[in-house]
């Protein structure tokens, strides 16, 4: 299978290899187009988000005004803060001028001169991989006023990248904007979107950096090439990030549609001690986590895992085996989100701090069947009550993991499972887990 | 204690603010800037980043508080950042946390009498393909146990 993002060559973060790899040829290709053309090849190709949303790329691209009478902006979104995801510092590090070049063609096909790479600050040794790899593009003249000599045109385009300092809420599009701006990160009101009023009042488009660093290949090997790949509805490969309790955790490269077991047990060798799984949340911890024993014949991608009761999100698989002391787990979700909260809406704020208390006394063993009901109660009135979807993130794993799981919460309540140590999560370093292994 | 950027940091500043559009959306990378040349987010600091950008000192408090990434006391010469999260926390983040608590006799966010450690329970860092995890100021130490995380601050403890 090849490929698209990461490509298993040595060295390709060089300039010199990416270019012997038919590098920012792309770009040049794009600029022989029409912008239109070019948006109707990546709606065609059915490139879709990998931010999470999985909206459709070229789709999102076409609602950008076509007048020029104020700048308009791209954002690439690699503020990457969601918990169980970690592929786009693998582009950063391995393949980050073909996220130079595809944000190249995406500026150019949306009318934008001037994009900003978000990169979360806790992200320093990556930032400064990318910043080396776009000094370089800018020194070899692909990116900036220099363009417009090197490819014989008079588009050219700055590439900026801004740091985040530390909150996951800035990986929410409008949020991300109000931070470049230089703002607390809070969400704005939708409407108006990003597309009408985005950075500055401008017209603005958001991609995730997997998304925009997927471009260059649609554009060199063509729209039908891509939309072959994987699922039809979901074409393309995407990076499957793998944690918690497996033999080989890491991020794959795989064609949406790709058997969640597969990933588990083909790829990321299996659960340590050939324990069952317990739990999998497929899409990053604020996705809808699946029982571990309803797994099989589950397919990632977007539609297949809508139809099984969870989302794709950002790709990032959490596994967690028959051990695991699920109360923890989702009182540590929740305390996530309880953290990351910016405030602004009554029933995120609050109901995040209830979550929380109450998580903690069932973990505490002072639960009982009605606390459950509560969970699921105050989770349902964060759900959609909410200016930004991080409600949804705070409430869907409250919610689907007390209602999937209740024989297990039921049992936690009345204190019918014994732990093997009481209150304490089990962890890795308690198993023959080889942690010195490569 | 009055605070003034150096030429080399105004160098910087003004390299920044000609990324952006209007001078208040360098406020981050200027406030990385004077956390780097003063240790910490004193009220000076923000008085002067205020004054640097033409906006208001609320504004850049406002900034400040929101942020995780921003300390508003001095910190340890080794902030020691432990990650806590579900997939860190699977592989044993929080004995990690404890241990480094235990070792260093401090708690989350409280620095040694020395000054030579501060320790801080994180959200994701994005490692969770190499959990459990430890950030000591920028650099990631990844696919720790207790061993590891033993070795990495006697190490600390010797460059001091």
């Amino acid at each position: 299978m090849e490929k698209i993002v990461l490509p298993d060559i040595k060295d390709l973060h060089k300039i010199e290899v990416y270019k012997a790899n038919d590098g920012y040829t792309a770009i040049n290709k794009a600029l022989s187009q029409s912008p239109d053309d070019l948006i109707e090849q990546v709606k065609k190709s059915g490139l879709r988000g990998r931010g999470g949303a999985a909206f459709l790329a070229g789709l999102k691209w076409s609602f950008m005004p076509k007048t020029n009478d104020k700048p308009k902006y791209l954002c690439v979104n690699g503020d990457e803060s969601e918990p169980g995801s970690f592929k786009d510092r693998q582009i950063f590090e391995l393949n980050p001028h073909q996220l130079i070049e595809g944000t190249l063609i995406t500026c150019y096909a949306i009318g934008a001169k001037t994009a900003y790479v978000y990169i979360r600050g806790e992200y320093h040794k990556w930032i400064k991989l990318f910043q080396d790899a776009l000094d370089d593009a800018y020194e070899a003249g692909f990116v900036g006023e220099k363009m417009k000599e090197t490819f014989n045109t008079d588009f050219a385009c700055e590439i900026y990248i801004h740091k985040g300092a530390g909150a996951y809420i800035c990986g929410e599009e409008t949020s991300l904007m109000n931070s470049i701006e230089g703002q607390r990160g809070y969400p704005r009101v939708k409407p108006p979107f990003p597309a009408q009023n985005g950075l500055w009042g401008c017209p603005t488009t958001i991609n995730n950096v997997e998304t925009i660093a997927n471009v260059p290949k649609i554009i060199n090997k063509g729209w039908e090439w891509f939309s072959k790949i994987g699922e039809p509805k979901h074409p393309g490969t995407i990076l499957f990030g793998i944690s918690g309790h497996v033999n080989n955790p890491g991020v794959y490269e795989l064609p949406s549609g790709t058997l969640l077991t597969d990933i588990i047990y083909k790829y990321a060798g299996g659960i340590p001690g050939d324990k069952k799984i317990l739990c999998v949340i497929p899409g990053g911890s604020s996705m809808p986590p699946l029982r571990g024993d309803g797994i099989e014949g589950v397919k990632m991608d977007a539609e297949s895992l809508k139809a099984a009761g969870s989302s794709i999100g950002t790709g990032g698989i959490i596994v967690m085996d028959e051990d695991t002391d699920l109360v923890k787990v989702l009182a540590r979700i929740a305390k996530f989100y309880y953290h990351e909260s910016c405030g602004q809406c009554t029933p995120c704020r609050e109901g995040t701090s209830w979550l929380v208390r109450l998580l903690d006394r069932i973990g505490q063993g002072n639960g009982s069947s009605h606390d459950l009901d509560m969970l699921i109660d105050v989770a349902s009135n964060i759900e959609g009550n909410t200016i930004c979807a991080l409600g949804e993130a705070a409430a869907w794993p409250v919610r689907f993991m007390v209602s999937r799981f209740r024989d297990y919460f039921e049992k936690r309540v009345k204190k019918e499972i014994v732990l093997p140590v009481k209150n304490k999560v089990h962890s890795m370093r308690d198993t023959a887990f080889p942690l010195d292994s490569p | 204690m009055e605070f003034k950027f150096t030429p080399g940091n105004q160098a910087k500043i003004n390299d920044t603010l000609k990324k952006y559009p209007t001078k208040k959306a360098a406020v981050m990378s200027v406030l990385f800037l004077g956390q780097e040349q003063n240790g910490w987010i004193s009220k000076e600091v923000m008085k002067e980043i205020a004054s640097v950008l033409e906006i208001t000192e609320e504004e850049v408090f406002g900034v400040v508080t929101f942020y995780t990434m921003f300390y508003e006391k001095p910190m340890g010469k080794n902030h020691l950042q432990v990650c806590t999260n579900v997939s860190c926390m699977l592989r044993g983040g929080y004995e990690i946390f404890i241990q480094v608590k235990e070792k260093l006799g401090i708690d989350n966010m409280e620095v040694t009498e020395d000054k030579n450690f501060s320790l801080e329970e994180v959200e994701c860092m994005g490692s969770c393909g190499t959990a459990p995890m430890i950030a000591v100021n920028e650099d990631y130490y990844e696919n720790l146990n207790a061993d590891k995380v033993n070795e990495i601050i006697e190490s600390l403890r010797q460059k001091n």
